[in-house]
C-alpha cells in the first residue's frame, strides 16, 4: 500500500504519503488563499523525497471537509484527478475527524473540532475520544460558534474556531490544522478495517443566491 | 513527444462550462463540454459558486469522455493545457488544479494559457492556420474585445474592450426586461427574427469624441438602459410591448456597433482577415452583417461553428498545441489562476 493524503480544507495546504508501516514524507504549506499554487508542487516533492514515482501510487486520499469552498475543491479536485490518470481509487475523510485523531492523544473524554467557516460561523463536530479510538458523535455541521450549547463550547477544541473566538471557546487545543500525515494514517486504518470512504465535498451550505422567483417574493 | 503532431489535451473552466478538448497538431479530435448553464437558469444568470460545484463533479467524468470519444488514453498524451485566466476564479481553479494533477502524474509539460487567445486560437483547427495578422472580435457574456494578433502565441494586442457590460451581458439583461428566459442571446435571436428593426437604439461610443478616446472600445450600458426606458414608458402607457420588434432593434444596435468597429480596426491596421469567437457569434445578425460588411470591405471573415464559438476545451488544446508546435516555455506547477489576467498574457 501507498498512499498519498491530501487535505486543503483548513488553512494548510498539507500533503503525506504513507506505505501503511510509516509516513514516508510530508509537506505543508500554511496560506488559506493559495491552494491552487502549492498542492501539486508539494506533491511533486513528497514523491522525490521519498524516491518514488506517481506510478507508484496505489491509492489517494482526500480530506472531504468541511472547509472553505475554493480551498476545498482544489485539493479534491486534484485527488480525483491524480486517481483517474494512475487508475488508483480516491478516497474520501470529513477533515474534522482528521483533526480529532490529531488531537487524540493531548485529551481524553469527549473533545469539539471547531474549524472557520468564514462568514462568522464554524464547521464542527463532537467526539469521543477512548484508548486507542476516536469517535464521531455528531455529524459535522456548521454554526454561529454562539449558537453551539455551553457544554459543547466547554470542551476542549481543536481547529482555528478558539483562536478566532477566544471568548466562545474556554479550551483551546494547540490543534490548528489538518496534518495530512495523520490523515494518511486514518486512510490506512479504514482501508485495513474495509471502511466505506466515498469522496464528497462537504459543503453544508447551499450556493449563496436567490432565484429569480425568490427575488421576485421579496 | 511526435514533434510535428503533438496530442494535447486541454482543460477549460472559466466560466459555467467544463470543458475538454483533445488535439492532435492542428487537428481537432475532440470537444467535450458539460455545460451547468440549466442550473442557473433559475438564478436569472451565472451563480458562481453553483458553476464551481459543477465543474468539481464533471472535470474527471469529462476528461473520461474526451479521452473515449477521441480513443485515445492519457498515457498518450504530451502535454496538457488550461485556461489559467481570465475567468470566475473558483472555476478556473477546479480546472487548473486538475490541469496539474494531470501533468504530474502524467509526466508531461503543462501550458497555462489565456481563455481570450485560445479563442483566437480554435480557429485554426476549424479553418487552418491564423494568417498573421489577424483582426479577433470577441464577444461573449464576459468579454468584449477587438484583438490585433500578429502571432497567438506570442504577441496580442488589444485595440479595445467595453468599458461596461460585455456584449453578452447586454443580452442577457435585455431578455429579461423583455421576459425571455437566460441566456438571453439565442431568445432574443429568435424573437428578433420575427421583429422589424424599428426603433432607433444608441450606438454607444460612436460619434465625435468618443470615435477619438474610446476608437475600438464598446459600451452597452446606456443602450440596456435605453431598452429598459422604452419597455417601461409603453408599459406605463398601457400598451403592449412589441417584443420582436424591440429585440430586433436591441439586436441591431449592438451587432451594428461590433461589426462597424471591427471591420475600421482592419483597415487601420491592415488586416486582411477578421475573426470572430465568444458565445455571441453564435448569433445570426451579427455572422450575417460581419459577412456582408466584411465583403464590401475586401476582408475574409472567419467564424467557427458556434459549438467551437462558446466556451469550450478545444479551443484551450489549440492553443496549447500551438505552444508546443512553437517552441513556447511550458508553465511551472505553482502557476496560479488568474481571474483578471490581461489578454496580453498569452500563458502564465
Amino acid at each position: 500500500m501507498l498512499i498519498l493524503a491530501i487535505d486543503t480544507s483548513t488553512s494548510a495546504i498539507t500533503v503525506a504519503l504513507h506505505d501503511e508501516a510509516r509516513v514516508l514524507a510530508q509537506e505543508s504549506h500554511l496560506d488559506p488563499r493559495a491552494h491552487t499554487e502549492w498542492v501539486t508542487p508539494l506533491i511533486a516533492s513528497c514523491l522525490s523525497a521519498a524516491s518514488v514515482t506517481p506510478g507508484d501510487l496505489t491509492a489517494i486520499a482526500v480530506g472531504n471537509g468541511p472547509g472553505p469552498f475554493t480551498g476545498l475543491r482544489v485539493g479534491i479536485v486534484t485527488g480525483l484527478t491524480m486517481g483517474h490518470a494512475l487508475g488508483v481509487p480516491v478516497l474520501g475523510i470529513c477533515s474534522l475527524d482528521v483533526l480529532a485523531e490529531q488531537s487524540a492523544a493531548l485529551t481524553e473524554g469527549e473533545l469539539l473540532v471547531a474549524t472557520d467557516a468564514r462568514r462568522k460561523e464554524v464547521y464542527w463536530a463532537r467526539y469521543a475520544v477512548r484508548p486507542g479510538s476516536v469517535q464521531a458523535l455528531t455529524s459535522p455541521a456548521v454554526d454561529r460558534p454562539a449558537d453551539l450549547p455551553d457544554e459543547v463550547r466547554a470542551l476542549p477544541t481543536a481547529g482555528r474556531g478558539p483562536a478566532l473566538y477566544p471568548e466562545l471557546f474556554a479550551h483551546a487545543l494547540p490543534v490548528l490544522d489538518v496534518d495530512a500525515a495523520m490523515l494518511a494514517r486514518v486512510a490506512v486504518e479504514r482501508t485495513l478495517a474495509g471502511t466505506p470512504m466515498p469522496v464528497e465535498p462537504l459543503y453544508l451550505r447551499r450556493p449563496d443566491a436567490l432565484t429569480t422567483a425568490e427575488r421576485a417574493a421579496r | 513527444m511526435t514533434a510535428e503532431q503533438p496530442l494535447v489535451l486541454g482543460i477549460e473552466t472559466s466560466c459555467d462550462e467544463t470543458g475538454v478538448g483533445i488535439v492532435r497538431g492542428e487537428t481537432l479530435l475532440v470537444d467535450a463540454v458539460a455545460s451547468s448553464v440549466d442550473d442557473h437558469a433559475r438564478f436569472g444568470g451565472v451563480v458562481p459558486e453553483v458553476a464551481s460545484r459543477a465543474h468539481l463533479e464533471e472535470m474527471v467524468p469529462t476528461i473520461e469522455r474526451a479521452c473515449r470519444e477521441a480513443g485515445v488514453t492519457l498515457g498518450d498524451l504530451d502535454a496538457i493545457s488550461v485556461t489559467a485566466g481570465p475567468g470566475l476564479a473558483g472555476s478556473l481553479m477546479v480546472g487548473v488544479a486538475s490541469a496539474k494533477a494531470l501533468a504530474l502524474s502524467l509526466g508531461v509539460p503543462l501550458y497555462g494559457v489565456n481563455h481570450l487567445a485560445s479563442h483566437v486560437a480554435v480557429d485554426i483547427v476549424e479553418h487552418g492556420p491564423l494568417p498573421e495578422p489577424t483582426m479577433a472580435l470577441l464577444v461573449s457574456g464576459g468579454h468584449s474585445s477587438l484583438l490585433l494578433v500578429p502571432d497567438v502565441t506570442s504577441d496580442i494586442r488589444s485595440l479595445g474592450s467595453t468599458i461596461d457590460d460585455a456584449a453578452g451581458e447586454a443580452f442577457d439583461k435585455v431578455a429579461r426586461v423583455l421576459g425571455l428566459p437566460f441566456p438571453g442571446g439565442p431568445y432574443i435571436d429568435r424573437a428578433a427574427r420575427e421583429g422589424q428593426v424599428v426603433i432607433d437604439f444608441p450606438r454607444g461610443l460612436t460619434t465625435g469624441r468618443d470615435m477619438e478616446r474610446h476608437r475600438f472600445d464598446f459600451s452597452f450600458s446606456g443602450l440596456k438602459t435605453a431598452v429598459s426606458r422604452w419597455v417601461q414608458a409603453r408599459e406605463a402607457a398601457g400598451e403592449p410591448v412589441p417584443v420582436n420588434d424591440v429585440a430586433a432593434s436591441f439586436q441591431e444596435a449592438v451587432v451594428d456597433v461590433l461589426t462597424r468597429k471591427a471591420v475600421l480596426a482592419c483597415r487601420e491596421q491592415g488586416a486582411q482577415h477578421l475573426q470572430i469567437g465568444g458565445g455571441v457569434a453564435a448569433n445570426s445578425r451579427l455572422r450575417a452583417m460581419a459577412q456582408s460588411r466584411c465583403d464590401d470591405a475586401g476582408i475574409e471573415l472567419r467564424v467557427p461553428r458556434p459549438g467551437l464559438c462558446t466556451d469550450n476545451g478545444a479551443m484551450v488544446a489549440a492553443l496549447g498545441a500551438q505552444m508546443v508546435l512553437k517552441g513556447r516555455d511550458a508553465s511551472r506547477l505553482d502557476l496560479p489562476a488568474d481571474s483578471s489576467m490581461p489578454v496580453t498574457q498569452i500563458s502564465a
